[in-house]
């Protein structure tokens, strides 16, 4: 096992895909590059993806995280599904404030706030 | 808590591994600084955002190419430079993240990011060193 297999965790509730993180940083590129290809991975499973990212206990998130974040983004519409983000701290939310993405996600002060979101 | 004025020049040759080393002197010298909590997130980002820029746009990542890191902390401003090995960037070029039609692009936000949380940004010619300070003091006011 290499040392980014366990850096998303993924459950399901109901027909969502809840995804956390057991890292409190998202910049270690590798990292980056490895939830990246897991969560597309969660998405391309699905026909329909509903998916939530929560984004309780994390404390750091670089510009690149957001790159994947968006990347993920697209699939899910391509794939006319939903993604919703939730739980994320203050600094966090101020990432997205700055670079003006939360106009573009669908973002939910806590999981079970999103989970009723989901149609 | 005393002031503990912090300077460090250094060569980075290895982006993981210096990259720690750095994050985790700067973090040392910053609380030694009284800095806030919101200091040591902004200026923990900016400092990855300029340094992974600087091995992967600036040298490449090309092998045998260093980046050169200057930092000087105090209770009153943090200032940092960073030097790559590359024929330097022209931050004019940049498209603007924020733009509608930019928003679902997925690179391109480190320098935003670098802009909105320093006190000033400043790239120096020929364009391969970025020069940034954080002046200490009262949080951005929500």
């Amino acid at each position: 096992m290499s040392a980014t297999d366990s850096v998303i965790q993924i459950a399901d509730e109901g027909s969502v895909k809840k995804i956390t993180f057991t890292q409190k940083s998202i910049i270690d590129e590798t990292v980056i590059h490895q939830i990246g290809k897991d969560i597309i991975g969660v998405i391309d499973s699905m026909a329909k993806p509903k998916v939530l990212i929560s984004f309780g206990g994390v404390d750091h998130l670089s510009s690149a995280a957001l790159g994947v974040l968006i990347t993920c983004h697209n699939r899910v519409r391509v794939k006319d599904g939903q993604l919703y983000l939730s739980d994320i701290p203050k600094p966090i939310f101020e990432i997205f404030k700055i670079t003006k993405l939360n106009k573009m996600f669908q973002i939910v002060d806590t999981s079970d706030a999103a989970l009723k979101n989901f149609k | 808590m005393r002031s503990e004025p912090y300077i460090q020049n250094r060569t980075l040759t290895d982006l993981k591994t210096d990259l720690e080393i750095v994050q985790r002197e700067i973090a040392a010298a910053l609380a030694h600084n009284t800095y806030t909590e919101f200091a040591k997130f902004a200026i923990r980002l900016c400092m990855e955002e300029a340094i992974v820029n600087a091995f992967r746009h600036g040298n490449r990542g090309a092998p045998g190419k260093v980046v050169q890191f200057r930092c000087d902390i105090n209770h009153e401003r943090a200032e940092f430079e960073v030097r790559d090995e590359g024929e330097g960037f022209d931050p004019s070029g940049v498209p603007d993240p924020t733009a509608d039609e930019n928003l679902e692009i997925p690179s391109g936000r480190g320098l935003m990011l670098m802009r909105a949380y320093m006190s000033e940004v400043e790239h120096v010619p020929p364009g391969n060193a970025l020069r940034m300070v954080y002046k200490n003091g009262p949080d951005p006011a929500d």
